[in-house]
């Protein structure tokens, strides 16, 4: 019988994934990464971690008939995940703390605990597919997660199963609802799980040093060099965005830079947000290596399409793209996710 | 996964005893069911069966019979004592003028409490203890001979998590002279070590819990030796003297009765046995993992518990691994969520972080006997390997 380490975060999709291993026969132990903590440590006799969330994967687990088990990587999801978040936003870019979380922190440490209870592989609830080793997208296209997944080690992929990665949404709801499952209608969350009510710029301003230049006022210019305002703090912007600038112009304005030395933040129209370069950092690969010359397509933002790119540099870590038609906004610090068809080849940090 | 599972966690519940039970079912079922108030045949009934629990419990305890009340577990009666003993010198809900005093090795019911008396205004010391966990009486001296003087010092009669015995009779001596109302959760010690309050004049409050002793949860009491101190944390029909008013647990009375009798009188066998088997895991843990902490060591402690760190080690992961390999443990200090936090026993007791963050405790009771030690002893010892290797990968990583 095949044991296997289910993460659960206590929402639908990891729920549905214990328990379609549980039918399948596999032996199921399910865990609850803790990634940080809510509580108010000035209060030390009250409950620290009272979330929901890790009652409702207990509940799940309760209601399978599997063993249920907190881990706790608070101190490591700060080190490697927070803190990045942090640092990036005060280097003017764009971090994805969900992609340092799975590379870094959630996959291998993971992996680590399944060895050591003897499990044969690990679960979880994204939609994506791990198959023979290789990565692909998950069936449900508008749910698709494997943008968030290129940076797991390559033995990580062949160890771990993605129930809900060959389901739609509505096909998980459907199971989780035949099961009884009490996370069956729960209201998905699309925040960055440690930022509360998506106010990011409050999490910098916790983090970050009394009067950092990420948050300190800065003008807001255009590419030719003319001030048009002034804004509250560089790290509030992203490339491509249109809230918080100058309105009243004949043609929207976006950010087509960050300078974060002269604090500037850089305003264009749409046509200058177009980009037929994109440089990789910290590049890991789920297939081979890609050479220069091979064609490939490249994800660079959450929603956007994939575009078709050229290898013009492959040296380590770091990866040289020339793309084929343009990608618009592409954002230091998000990433450039490699494909080719559904399968994810590879990816990388935006440079 | 394990087939043959081992409970050593008897200081977080224990099963009820069959004598128990069975006492109970009279009260649950259609005879004596009725409400202990009311003046007719079924109120008797019922009322026969509450006081005869009250007579059990206060025998058990060697107090009065008029001072024992019933409360929903150790947790009320813990706030009971240390708020409604505030209340009461403060003439109110305001507690500018109380001074709670305790350790910062209590049960997290009056650690709570005394957090809520200072919300309300309270001032409260934490008297220090001694790397072995025992409190120090100096500090206690100097506390009762201070101003403000203390209006309650609340001390444990033996810690939940190491088991080491605190000196209660001496406190209960150093308040009486002081004339402080001295209060003593001794939910840990009643049953395990001997523990008579007729034998230790000076303990005004005391908290016990049944399920704890072979009897259900939900179900505790509170000795309360001098009623003008107290004041009522509820407020309602004026049953047990206004005190705690509301109908009684009947069933859950009764069943704490039959335990509480039983745990007094088998208390001197019940140490003997657990004690023999406490220390036989302990010595073969030890042989096997040569540089386990045992914490409490030196100090005098109950007999039923082994409260242990394996350096190297984490609660958390030694909990998980032991579950799935039969062994039912606890950590001491679990969170809600399953979540293993650093022990406040342990950071009181100056245990360095990396040893408390490995804390382990079996406690030992009903369901233990000496033929499990080679298997805990040995399921301990894979357990601590596997753990401690892991630990090394993910510090790798």
């Amino acid at each position: 019988m095949t044991r296997v380490l289910v993460a659960m975060s206590g929402g639908v999709d990891s729920s549905v994934a214990a328990a379609l291993l549980v039918e399948q026969g596999c032996e199921v132990i399910g865990a609850t990464m803790k990634l940080f903590c809510y509580a108010d440590d000035t209060v030390s006799d009250r409950p620290c971690c009272s979330l929901d969330s890790i009652f409702d994967a207990r509940a799940v687990a309760d209601r399978l008939g599997i063993p249920h088990y907190t881990l706790n990587f608070a101190d490591r999801f700060g080190r490697d995940v927070v803190a990045n978040f942090v640092s990036e936003y005060a280097r003017g870019r764009t971090p994805i703390p969900c992609v340092r979380c799975n590379s870094f922190t959630k996959f291998s440490d993971l992996l680590a605990h399944a060895d050591a209870l003897g499990c044969d592989a690990i679960a979880t609830g994204h939609y994506a597919r791990a198959e023979g080793g290789a990565l692909r997208r998950g069936k449900d296209r508008a749910k698709d997660q494997s943008y968030f997944l290129w940076g797991i080690r390559r033995e990580v992929v062949a160890r771990m199963l993605t129930p809900v990665g060959a389901l739609t949404k509505s096909e998980t709801r459907t199971i989780a609802r035949r099961l009884g499952l009490v996370t069956a209608d729960k209201v998905e969350s699309q925040e960055i799980c440690f930022v509360p009510d998506g106010d990011y710029a409050a999490v910098l301003g916790r983090h970050l040093p009394a009067g950092s230049a990420a948050l300190a006022p800065g003008p807001i210019v255009t590419s030719g060099g003319d001030v048009l305002g002034e804004h509250a703090g560089f790290a509030r912007y992203t490339i491509g965005q249109r809230r918080g600038l100058p309105g009243g112009r004949s043609r929207p304005l976006h950010v087509i830079a960050i300078r974060p030395d002269t604090r500037e933040v850089v305003v264009g129209t749409a046509d200058e947000l177009a980009r037929f370069d994109v440089a990789l950092e910290e590049v890991n690969w789920l297939a081979e290596a890609l050479e220069a010359g091979e064609e490939c397509e490249v994800q660079v933002r959450h929603r956007s399409a994939a575009v078709r790119a050229q290898v013009t540099e492959s040296e380590g870590e770091r990866l040289s793209l020339r793309l084929l038609e343009p990608a618009r906004a592409v954002a230091p610090g998000q990433s450039g996710v490699l494909y080719r068809g559904e399968r994810v080849l590879g990816g990388g940090v935006i440079g | 996964m394990a087939t043959q599972r081992i409970y050593l966690d008897h200081a977080a519940t224990t099963p009820v005893r069959p004598e128990v039970r069975e006492a109970m079912l009279p009260f649950l079922g259609d005879e004596a069911f009725g409400n202990p108030s009311s003046p007719h045949w079924f109120g008797r009934m019922a009322r026969a069966g509450l006081e005869a629990a009250r007579k059990r419990v206060a025998d058990a305890l060697g107090v009065e019979v008029r001072d024992v009340l019933f409360t929903s577990g150790g947790t009320e009666a813990d706030n009971l004592a240390i708020l409604g003993c505030a209340m009461s010198a403060c003439g109110g809900m305001d507690l500018a003028r109380a001074h709670i005093v305790a350790t910062p090795i209590e049960h997290k019911a009056v650690l709570a409490a005394l957090h809520e008396a200072e919300l309300y205004g309270a001032k409260t010391t934490l008297l220090p203890v001694d790397t072995r966990g025992v409190v120090d009486l100096d500090a206690l001296d100097k506390v009762l001979s201070g101003t403000p003087k203390p209006t309650v010092v609340s001390v444990m009669w033996v810690n939940n998590e190491t088991g080491v015995i605190q000196p209660a009779e001496e406190i209960a001596g150093l308040c009486a002279a002081a004339g402080v109302p001295f209060h003593s959760d001794a939910v840990q010690a009643f049953g395990k070590v001997p523990m008579r309050l007729d034998q230790a004049p000076g303990v005004t409050f005391c908290s016990i819990s049944a399920h704890k002793i072979g009897g259900p949860k939900g179900v505790g009491a509170i000795v309360v030796q001098g009623r003008k101190g107290l004041h009522p944390l509820m407020h309602g029909g004026g049953q047990q003297g206004g005190l705690r008013p509301g109908t009684e647990n009947v069933p859950g009375a009764v069943a704490l009765g039959v335990a509480a009798q039983m745990a007094a009188e088998e208390q001197p066998a019940t140490l003997a046995r657990l004690a023999a088997i406490r220390d036989a895991v302990e010595a073969e843990l030890k042989k096997r993992v040569s540089d386990l902490v045992i914490h409490g060591e030196g100090a005098k402690r109950g007999p039923n518990i082994l409260h242990m760190s394996a350096p190297g080690t984490d609660s958390e992961a030694m909990l998980m691994h032991l579950d799935l390999a039969g062994l039912a443990c606890a950590s001491g200090s679990a969170c809600q969520t399953g979540s293993v936090e650093p022990s406040h026993v342990l950071s009181g007791m100056g245990t360095p972080k990396d040893i408390a963050i490995a804390a382990v405790r079996m406690s030992f009771g009903s369901l233990s006997s000496q033929d499990q030690v080679p298997r805990i002893a040995d399921a301990f010892d894979q357990v601590v390997t596997k753990v401690r290797a892991l630990r090394a990968v993910l510090a790798r990583a």
